[in-house]
This record gives structure tokens, sequence and C-alpha cells, in this order.
């Protein structure tokens, strides 16, 4: 199970990636490989301003639809347009290519709810 | 929960294992993607040893299986198999079956797993004529091997002349080593192949040969997406206690050349014809129809239901099921998906969805 230590994480299998106050978020390796072949992506929320725990979009596998929920509030201020095309690269590089949406961050503080990669690490072994 | 005699073989194989109609069953093994283009492509075997299997017996046997099942089995000659439904007494279908006639006054009858405790008490309540019922679920196994390959890949596990058997006929004989086992040109991916039916602790030694042979080990994730893009019905989802065969499309199953259950009430109801039916569509754009999504029209109103729906692995798109008025049935129709906060728009299509 790949957990890089410089992410961020949430206990909805999500990572989240700190650079200033705009955050990269993505689902982890654990996440992609639970849901299986990820078959679309949909992020209808761009330009938007959420609360934190709000649904900012919707992964498909081909069996199964989950929520993604936004971990701190913040506006979404991209998407990434590929994976409209190839939603397989969140399978084939959850961290890279697969991410998903990048969101200004409203109130920096609560980063400070996100999990290590040492807690995530718990968090899933468990 | 309980288990059929290749969990052990699935586990090792590092399957993801769901619970299943009240079995621990392979849902997928490297991915389903990958499992349903082997099927599609070459040839995959999938443990569907889940599914029940009945034996139906004595003088008075094909009396009893005309009156519970809406297909005319007195077509049937030894070596041959018929898709039919179980009617039940209020216009639903009880569960959808096949029947195969092994010898003259013996039939097998096999049903889906989730229906096995329900459709036997349904025939037993309607077996006033004698008819010898075994249960014969627990004791065997059963193994699609499916794709365009599997003629060719399995022909040197029998003695038996693949390419010989027809489409819905069946041989008994040997198959990797085993004597008397069931080789059906039957199965639920519409890629062609087998079905072997063998007792349990058999089936260990058959799968095994299969695979050496080149079957990729398939779960039932793909199963579904196969069944789907052929437009095959799923009990359940598709058929169901409320939905008559007429709805649902299975009219070439329905022959009122004989008396079954409820066969008045759905002889009227071709006669008015019905006033919803079954249909195929293909989402125009981006989207994934699920069962359960409302399906509306062109102002939004509620008009009917998905029934199933995946992405299409073959054709790309989101494919579906569902019940709509009649009106909204003919081919080239325009309906939309309620898909969250969009209604996506879709085509009737004619199945199947792929064709190969």
């Amino acid at each position: 199970m790949n957990i890089p230590s410089e992410l961020k994480y949430t206990k909805d299998h999500e990572w989240v990636k700190v650079e200033g106050d705009v955050i990269t978020i993505g689902i982890t390796d654990f996440a992609q490989s639970e849901l299986g072949d990820i078959v679309y992506v949909e992020v209808e929320t761009v330009d938007e301003t959420l609360d934190a725990e709000e649904v900012f979009g919707t992964v498909e596998a081909v069996k199964t639809v989950s929520d993604l929920f936004l971990p701190v509030s913040g506006e979404i201020i991209e998407f990434n347009e590929s994976l409209e095309d190839e939603p397989e690269k969140v399978n084939s590089d959850p961290y890279g290519e697969g991410w998903m949406v990048k969101v200004k961050v409203s109130d920096a503080s609560q980063l400070d709810s996100l999990l290590s990669a040492e807690a995530y690490k718990e968090l899933v072994s468990a | 929960m309980k288990n059929t005699a290749l969990t052990k073989t699935h586990e090792a194989l590092s399957a993801k294992m769901v619970p299943f109609a009240g079995y621990n069953m392979p849902v997928q093994y490297d991915g389903v993607n990958i499992e349903h283009e082997a099927v599609r492509k070459d040839c995959g075997v999938f443990d569907v040893s889940h599914m029940g299997e009945f034996l139906i017996e004595g003088p008075n046997a094909l009396k009893l299986i005309q009156k519970v099942s809406s297909n005319d089995a007195s077509k049937l000659t030894v070596g041959k198999a018929q898709y039919s439904c179980l009617p039940n007494d209020d216009g639903g279908i009880v569960d959808d079956l096949i029947i195969y006639k092994l010898k003259e006054e013996t039939y097998l009858l096999v049903v889906n797993a989730s229906n096995i405790e329900k459709d036997w008490n349904w025939i037993s309540s309607k077996n006033n004529v004698d008819a010898t019922m075994r249960d014969l679920s627990e004791d065997y196994s059963l193994l699609a091997i499916q794709g365009p390959n599997a003629v060719e890949k399995m022909q040197a596990l029998t003695s038996h002349d693949l390419a010989e058997i027809k489409f819905y006929n069946f041989e008994v004989g040997d198959f990797a080593g085993v004597e008397n086992v069931i080789i059906s040109a039957t199965g639920y991916t519409g890629s062609g192949g087998f079905e072997i039916y063998c007792k349990n602790d058999e089936v260990k030694q058959i799968w095994d040969k299969v695979t050496e042979a080149g079957a990729k080990p398939i779960g039932l994730a793909a199963r579904d997406t196969l069944r789907l893009e052929m437009g095959y019905c799923l009990y359940g989802n598709d058929i169901t206690d409320e939905t008559s065969p007429l709805e649902a499309g299975l009219g070439w199953i329905t022959k009122f050349t004989k008396n079954f259950t409820n066969s008045e009430a759905l002889k009227d109801q071709k006669r008015l014809g019905v006033e919803r039916k079954l249909i195929a569509f293909e989402l125009d754009e981006r989207g994934i129809p699920r069962q359960g999504y409302d399906i509306v029209d062109g102002q939004g109103k509620k008009i009917g239901v998905v029934t199933s729906g995946t992405m299409s692995p073959m054709l790309g798109k989101g494919i579906g099921l569902g019940y709509v008025p009649t009106v909204f049935t003919d081919v080239n129709s325009k309906i939309n998906i309620q898909i969250r906060k969009n209604a996506v728009p879709a085509t009737v299509v004619k199945l199947p969805f792929y064709k190969g």
C-alpha cells in the first residue's frame, strides 16, 4: 500500500497536498484498489465555494458510486479534466496524474485536522 | 454464509470475495474490465455453483413443469435445454430458469441462487400430480466457460466434439477426466461457450484443468457487465415478482399453446397490450445509469426507473434497462436518466447493446 509521507489524508480515503493556501485532492491508493476499475469521475462544482464535508464530486467504479467529500472549506478552482477521457489514471497513478481537484482554502486552520501519513496508515491497517 | 467447493481456490487467487445470495463468491480477480475483455475476446471461467438445481422426475414430471413454466417444455427432446420463467398468480415472475431434458421423464431445472427456497416452495405447492422433486443444489457445482475461444481451448479436455453441440443443447459425458458431467452450450455472456455441471467433489479437478487449458478466472462483477451488454434480464433487477414476462420482453418464452400459472390473465394482457415495457437505452452524454435512478421525460417528469445500469466496457458508454410507459418504448425514442442533479439524455436502442 503506497502512502506517501509528504501528503495529508482524510478518513474518507482522500489525500491532500498542501501548497500555500491551495490544496490538491485525490483518492488514495487504498481507495482506488478497494473501488476497482474507475470508469467515471464527475466534478460539477468548479468555481463553487463549499463547506468542509460537503460533496464536491463523485467517483464511479464499475459496480459502485462514491461521493467525494471536501475535507476543508474552500473554493473549487480546478478539476483535472483529463479524467473525463482517462478516469483509469485514478487507478494507475492515484497520487500523480489521477489528482482530482485543486481548492483554494478558506480557513487554513482547518488543515490541522487532516491526518498524517502515519495516522492514515494506522487507519487502513486497522 | 455458504461456500462453494471452490471458495479456497478463489481465495488462493486473491479474489475479492463478497456475500451474494447467501454465498461467499468471487466478485473479481484481476479487475472487472480485464476480465470482461477476456470473455469477449478469448475465454474465461466463472464459478457459478451458487445456482440451484432441482431434479423433477416421474410420469408426471412434464405435467408439473408445463403447469409452472411459461415456455412450452413439451418441445424439449433429450439433450435440449430451454430458457423459461415461473409466472406467479398475480402477473409477476417467481424466477427465470433453464430447463434441461436429461432423459424421458427426467428434467433438471436450474434456478437463481437467491430464489432456491422460494422456487422450491412454489413448485412444490403446484405439485398435485405426484412428480418426484429433488433439490440437488447443495451437491452440484456449475462452471461457466465462456468466450469465442472456449471451444478450441477446451476441446482437448473431452472426447465430445464441442463445436457440434448447438446453442441450448447439451451432452452428458467426460470432461477434464471426470465422467458423467453435463456439457451444455449455454451461458449468460453472449460470447459463446459452455456450462459444466458436476458434483462438488469433482469441480476442483475440472477448474484446474480448465484454467490450465487457458480459461481466465472471471468474477461476478464481469458476469453482470457481460450479461447487461447483451440485455439479458437479471432476476431481482429487471424481472421480479411485480413484472410480467410480457412487460419484460419475454413474450418469446411465454407460450399460450398450453395452460400454465396465470396464463389466462397473461393472455388478456397480450391481447390488450401492456402499459409499460422494459427498454434498453444508451446515454447520449457522459454518465453511468444505476439501478434505482429515475427515468424522466423532456419536462423532467418521472416516467420510470432504471432496473440495471453500468458503464459498458466494450462500448465505453453508459447503458441500462428500465421500465417506461409504452409510448416511450420505440427504438430511437428520447428519454432522460436522472443522475444526481442532472437529467442526462438517453436514447432507446435495440438489444443487444454489444453486437460483437
